[in-house]
C-alpha cells in the first residue's frame, strides 16, 4: 500500500468528527425538531396554566423559558453517544490517534449547535408569548448563547456515564439537573437583573466562567466515563 | 516522492508486539494466565481457544481498551500504556462490530474512520480498494442498504486504506463468503509481506498464503 494518503492534524480530525454529527443531525431531522417542538411546548403551557395575567407572566418567564431550555436540551444528550456505542464507532475514536477528550470536545460542540443554537434561535418567539421587551428578550438569548454550550457540555458527562444502562434517560436526567443549576440561576438571574435596573454584567461574567471551565474540564471527564462504559 | 522521510524512520526500528506473564480475569473468575509470546514482523498470530476463553478479553487488551490487570503487553519492547499515542498510530483493530454509521455512506464512513487514524486517504486509493473488495460503484450508497457481508467488507477496506503496522482482527471472517475469505487473505498476507504483523482470532481454519501461523491457545487454567 504506497497510496498517496496524507497525515492530517488534530484540528482537523475534530473538524471530521463536527461534521459529521451535523450532517447526521441533518439527516435525521427528527431529532434536531423534537427538542426544539419540546421547547416551545413546555413554554407555551405556562401561560395557560397560570392564565393571562400579563404581570404574572412576565415576572416569571425568564425562569420559565429557562427551564424549558434546560430541560430541552437534556432531550437529546441521551442520543450523544449511543449509537456510536451501538455500532462500534465509539472503540474506533477511543484508538484514535487524536486524544477523545479532544474527539468528545468536537461532539459536544455539534450538540450545542443541533441542540442548544435552535433554542437561542426560538427564545425570542416564546419570550413575545411572555411579554417581554425588545431589551429582555437580547439578553434572554445572550444569556441562552453563553449557557447552552455549558449544557451540552456537562451533559456529555452524563452521557457517557450512563452509556449502556438501561432506564439511561431519568438516570441521566438526575445525575445532570443538579449540575445544571448555576447555569439556570445566571441564566435567569440575567433577564431578571437588567429588568430590575441592575448590571448583567457579573451574571454574564459568571456564565462565561462556567462555559471555560467546562469547555476545559468536561471533555476529560467524558473521555474518562467513556474508557469505563467501553471496558 | 521525496517525501519519503517519514517512511524511512518508521521502518528504521523493526516492530515487534509480546505479552510477558499476561493474565485476565471476568467476574472475579480467571480465564487464563501467565501468556507469554513474542511477535515479530511478517507473522501472524492466531489465537485459538474454546468459547469464553478469552479470546476477545486479549485482543480488547491487545488494544488498548481493556485495562491490563496481570502481566505487560509491549510494542517495540515499551509497555503499550506508556506510549498510548504512538501505539494507537501503529494500530489497527477490527471487533465484531463494524464500526459503520448506518445512515451515512460508504465514503463518509471510509473517510471518518480514516480521520480517526489521522489519514486522509487518496481518493483513487479509495477506489482501487473498494474494487479490490467487490464494492465498485457502492460509495455513495448509504451503508444501511449493504448486505452484511458487505458491510463487512467496507469495514475490512479500512485495514487496506490503514498506515498501521500491527492488524488486531477479532473474527474477521464473520458473515463473509468464500470469494471474501479469500480477500481477506490475501490482503494479509500482502500486509505481512511489507514487514506488518497481524493477530486475530477466527472459528474457522485459517490461512494465510504461505505464512505459517504463530499460534498461541489459550486455556483456562
Amino acid at each position: 500500500m504506497t497510496g498517496a494518503s496524507r497525515p492530517i492534524g488534530v484540528a482537523n480530525v475534530m473538524l471530521a468528527v463536527f461534521k459529521r454529527e451535523v450532517s447526521l443531525g441533518m439527516r435525521q431531522k427528527g431529532e434536531v425538531l423534537t427538542p426544539l417542538v419540546f421547547f416551545v411546548v413546555i413554554a407555551s403551557l405556562f401561560p395557560l396554566g397560570v392564565g393571562p395575567e400579563s404581570a404574572l407572566l412576565l415576572r416569571m418567564a425568564p425562569g420559565v423559558l429557562w427551564v424549558s431550555a434546560l430541560l430541552a436540551a437534556m432531550l437529546s444528550l441521551q442520543r450523544m453517544f449511543a449509537t456510536d456505542y451501538a455500532d462500534g464507532s465509539l472503540e474506533q475514536m477511543a484508538l484514535s490517534t487524536t486524544p477523545l477528550a479532544l474527539l468528545v470536545l468536537a461532539k459536544a460542540l455539534s450538540h450545542f449547535v443541533l441542540a442548544g443554537l435552535p433554542l437561542v434561535l426560538m427564545a425570542p418567539v416564546l419570550g413575545l408569548q411572555f411579554g417581554l421587551d425588545t431589551r429582555a428578550l437580547g439578553i434572554l438569548m445572550l444569556s441562552l448563547l453563553l449557557g447552552t454550550p455549558t449544557l451540552s457540555l456537562i451533559g456529555s458527562i452524563g452521557a457517557a456515564l450512563t452509556l449502556g444502562v438501561r432506564g439511561a434517560g431519568v438516570l441521566l436526567s438526575l445525575l445532570i439537573l443538579p449540575l445544571y443549576i448555576p447555569v439556570l440561576i445566571f441564566g435567569a438571574g440575567a433577564v431578571e437583573a437588567d429588568a430590575a435596573g441592575l448590571g448583567i454584567g457579573g451574571h454574564l461574567s459568571l456564565m462565561s466562567a462556567l462555559l471555560v471551565l467546562s469547555l476545559f474540564f468536561s471533555p476529560m471527564a467524558t473521555a474518562a466515563a467513556l474508557r469505563i462504559s467501553l471496558e | 516522492m521525496v517525501f519519503v522521510f517519514a517512511t524511512v524512520t518508521s521502518l528504521k526500528t523493526a516492530p515487534s508486539l509480546s505479552f510477558s506473564k499476561l493474565g485476565c480475569s471476568k467476574g472475579g473468575r480467571q480465564l487464563f494466565k501467565n501468556v507469554d509470546c513474542l511477535l515479530e514482523p511478517g507473522r501472524w498470530l492466531y489465537v485459538a481457544g474454546a468459547n469464553g476463553v478469552g479470546k476477545t478479553s486479549l485482543l480488547r487488551m491487545v488494544c488498548g481498551l481493556a485495562s491490563i490487570e496481570d502481566g505487560d503487553i509491549l510494542w517495540n519492547d515499551i509497555p503499550i500504556h506508556s506510549q498510548r499515542e504512538t501505539y494507537r498510530k501503529d494500530l489497527c483493530y477490527l471487533g465484531h462490530l463494524n464500526a459503520l454509521q448506518e445512515s451515512m455512506t460508504v465514503d463518509e464512513n471510509l473517510a471518518f474512520t480514516a480521520a480517526l487514524g489521522g489519514i486522509a486517504p487518496d481518493p483513487a486509493q479509495t477506489q482501487e480498494v473498494m474494487m479490490r473488495f467487490g464494492l465498485r460503484g457502492r460509495g455513495r450508497q448509504l451503508v444501511r442498504h449493504l448486505s452484511q457481508g458487505q458491510k463487512r467488507r467496507v469495514a475490512l477496506s479500512r485495514l487496506a486504506l490503514s498506515p498501521a503496522r500491527l492488524w488486531v482482527l477479532d473474527e474477521p471472517y464473520v458473515a463473509m463468503d468464500e470469494a471474501g475469505v479469500q480477500l481477506l487473505a490475501d490482503l494479509i498476507a500482502s500486509h505481512l509481506k511489507s514487514g506488518g504483523l497481524a493477530v486475530l482470532t477466527s472459528h474457522q481454519r485459517v490461512s494465510i498464503g504461505d505464512i505459517p501461523a504463530q499460534m498461541l491457545e489459550l486455556q483456562t487454567k
